[in-house]
């Protein structure tokens, strides 16, 4: 770490690989045989955490696997801070760090040692990556646990260690693949305190990928939703819920389909969402009394009114409907 | 810094070297290899015979000590090819229940925990892993096999003076050469096994396999056909010839084998596979072991 701070801090906001971003993908398209994996991928995203979303089987996991090098692209190419996945794919390596998905560990091994042979492994020398091992295990909280061997671990003692192990050589970029899987509560909220530490340092970034909405939301500026292999949405998150117009969510009782289909005629965009709710976005005009008229006209009791913004939630399923493109 | 002051920082120092990044992966290794008393104590035993050797040059020329002994050892073990021949067969045997004992778990034991990822999402290529998990065994095998042999030969030639040494530089090539292909196949057949199968045990199994069914099988056919060809599926038989024609003692013509027609046998000579055909065979094994292994070590195993 001291050597860390020898480093005038000039001399990477001079590299013009730092205005490049994050990551760029140029018709990134990935088969497994003849099987279309990811198809296309096309965007520059730069925000300092993304998320990564989709259902099972979109192509998540690929895509990262592809930027790290695991996965030749089978067209097109993406850069990692303006490096070339295939041309510079060890130089990326590098720069990056990678939590796995599934349980990865090497057995028999001490917390200490393996994530310091992980920090060997990228290049520190054994006494910086010693030191920073011990540090990286107290960051994630796993301090007076770092003596024992791997093998006795929790499932969230493990996830905390493969963190730990991504971090250990303080990389740019870190790629976290379903970091909350199996955790319970405390730990989950531990992980997404850590994730929220480590963004808000500002010292890296991250790629968050999950299939919980939760994490994303409460983690990433950014996302980026996959579906069957294609881009459906990539959009900064704060900004797509401050342009999202405010919708109307009403709890009714009664007949729900005449009653929407008359708002309808009014000009309103409406949806059923589910049992006795309707979402619907008022026009210019139209007024809230209005509502309550048709609802006298057709029977239908008004119990409940609220304004929303669209959540994560109906930006995805919005994703899943449409498929392509924005909202 | 304090651990107590955690905040994430990135690492801005220097770095080692990218060639010699694989060389973590053996010191590592060798701290959870001698941990084990069992195998300490068995690598020190694997030493004994090299140490016989060299009480056996020494005492060749300490005419004191002989006198002592009332023995002339001259005559009873001659310091020449053969002599180093022996013992390079010798240490080849403890070799290969090193290489049990340690290679098995090697790549197994990252496959099982799929730690694959780990490493070669780092500056990491999976050919430097190989070579990382490989020179675990180079390492400790080479210390058993042609690093103390030559010194040996260099300690001989020492005692002989450097006409000896002009004159059997030969054996030194045969020692290194027949050792590091021996110690090499090891290393790579073991890495494969452990590639192919995850569990310690079995991958220990099927190594044991490996270098006795065959030859079991080789014997069979040898029988069968009264020939000796069977030797070319049996590795033992196959690192004997290739050492022997190192050492210049290779003599295709093994055998006599009593042939019966009918009411009569008669005698035919028997001949072991030419050298070339054990060095193509060995050469085959090693290309099988190396594409197995670039099969399975990957990051992750894709379903097509």
């Amino acid at each position: 770490m001291a050597l860390a701070e020898t480093v005038p801090n000039h001399t990477t906001l001079q590299n013009p690989a730092n205005f490049a971003p994050v990551i760029d993908l140029n018709d990134l398209s990935v088969n497994f045989g003849r099987r279309p994996i990811l198809q296309s991928l096309r965007g520059e995203l730069r925000g300092r955490a993304i998320g990564l979303l989709g259902p099972n089987g979109a192509g998540k996991t690929t895509l990262i696997h592809t930027l790290l090098g695991f996965h030749a692209p089978s067209s097109g190419t993406a850069h990692i801070f303006g490096q070339d996945i295939i041309t510079d794919a060890k130089q990326i390596r590098s720069f990056v760090g990678y939590m796995p998905e599934r349980d990865s560990y090497i057995a028999k091994m001490s917390a200490v040692r393996f994530v310091r042979l992980m920090g060997e492994l990228s290049g520190l020398p054994s006494e910086a990556a010693l030191e920073r091992a011990h540090e990286a295990l107290f960051y994630v909280g796993l301090g007076e646990a770092r003596y024992r061997s791997l093998d006795t671990y929790s499932l969230g003692m493990k996830q905390l260690a493969k963190l730990a192990q991504a971090i250990v050589h303080g990389p740019r970029l870190i790629f976290l693949d379903e970091p909350t899987n199996g955790l319970d509560p405390p730990a989950r909220q531990r992980m997404i305190r850590l994730v929220r530490e480590i963004r808000d340092s500002g010292k890296a970034n991250i790629v968050l990928s999950s299939h919980l909405l939760r994490d994303v939301e409460e983690c990433c500026e950014e996302i980026l939703i996959l579906k069957d292999g294609r881009l459906a949405v990539y959009c900064n998150l704060e900004e797509e819920r401050k342009s999202n117009r405010k919708f109307l969510l009403l709890e009714t009782r009664g007949d729900q389909d005449k009653f929407a289909e008359a708002v309808g005629k009014l000009g309103c965009e409406y949806a059923l969402t589910g049992d006795h709710r309707v979402k619907l976005v008022l026009n210019e005009g139209i007024e809230v009394r209005d509502l309550y008229r048709i609802a006298s006209e057709h029977d239908v009791q008004i119990r409940r009114l609220s304004y929303k913004r669209d959540s994560l939630e109906d930006i995805f399923l919005k994703a899943m409907e449409n498929g392509h493109g924005g909202l | 810094m304090a651990v107590y002051e955690v905040t994430y920082k990135r690492y801005l120092g220097k770095l080692t070297p990218e060639w010699s990044r694989f060389l973590v992966i053996p010191r590592h290794a060798f701290r959870d290899v001698f941990k084990s008393k069992l195998f300490t104590a068995f690598f020190v035993v694997c030493f004994i015979p090299l140490l016989l050797e060299a009480i056996l040059i020494y005492l060749h020329h300490n005419v004191n000590a002989l006198a002592i002994l009332k023995v002339d050892v001259r005559e009873l073990i001659p310091i020449d090819t053969s002599f180093f021949q022996t013992f390079v067969n010798l240490q080849g045997s403890f070799a290969f229940f090193v290489t049990l004992l340690v290679g098995p778990p090697l790549v197994a034991r990252d496959l099982r925990n799929n730690a694959l990822p780990l490493y070669l999402c780092r500056p990491f290529s999976r050919t430097e892993y190989v070579l990382g998990k490989m020179s675990v065994l180079l390492i400790l095998l080479s210390a058993i096999t042609w690093v103390p042999q030559l010194l040996l030969f260099l300690f001989q030639s020492y005692l002989e003076g450097p006409t000896w040494f002009v004159n059997n530089l030969s054996i030194a090539a045969a020692i290194f050469v027949g050792s590091v292909v021996w110690i090499l196949l090891l290393a790579l057949l073991s890495q494969a096994v452990s590639a192919l199968v995850k569990w310690r045990v079995v991958a220990s199994a099927a190594l044991l396999g490996i270098f006795f069914i065959p030859s079991v099988f080789g014997e069979v056919v040898n029988n069968i056909f009264m020939t000796r060809w069977g030797h070319i599926i049996s590795l033992g038989a196959l690192i004997r010839n290739v050492t022997a024609g190192l050492f210049g003692t290779f003599v295709r013509a093994s055998g006599q084998l009593r042939e019966w027609d009918g009411r009569f046998g008669h005698e035919i000579t028997v001949y072991e596979p030419p050298l070339w055909a054990s060095w193509f065979a060995l050469f085959v094994i090693c290309a099988i072991c190396l594409a197995l292994l670039s099969r399975k070590v990957k990051a992750y195993e894709v379903v097509r």
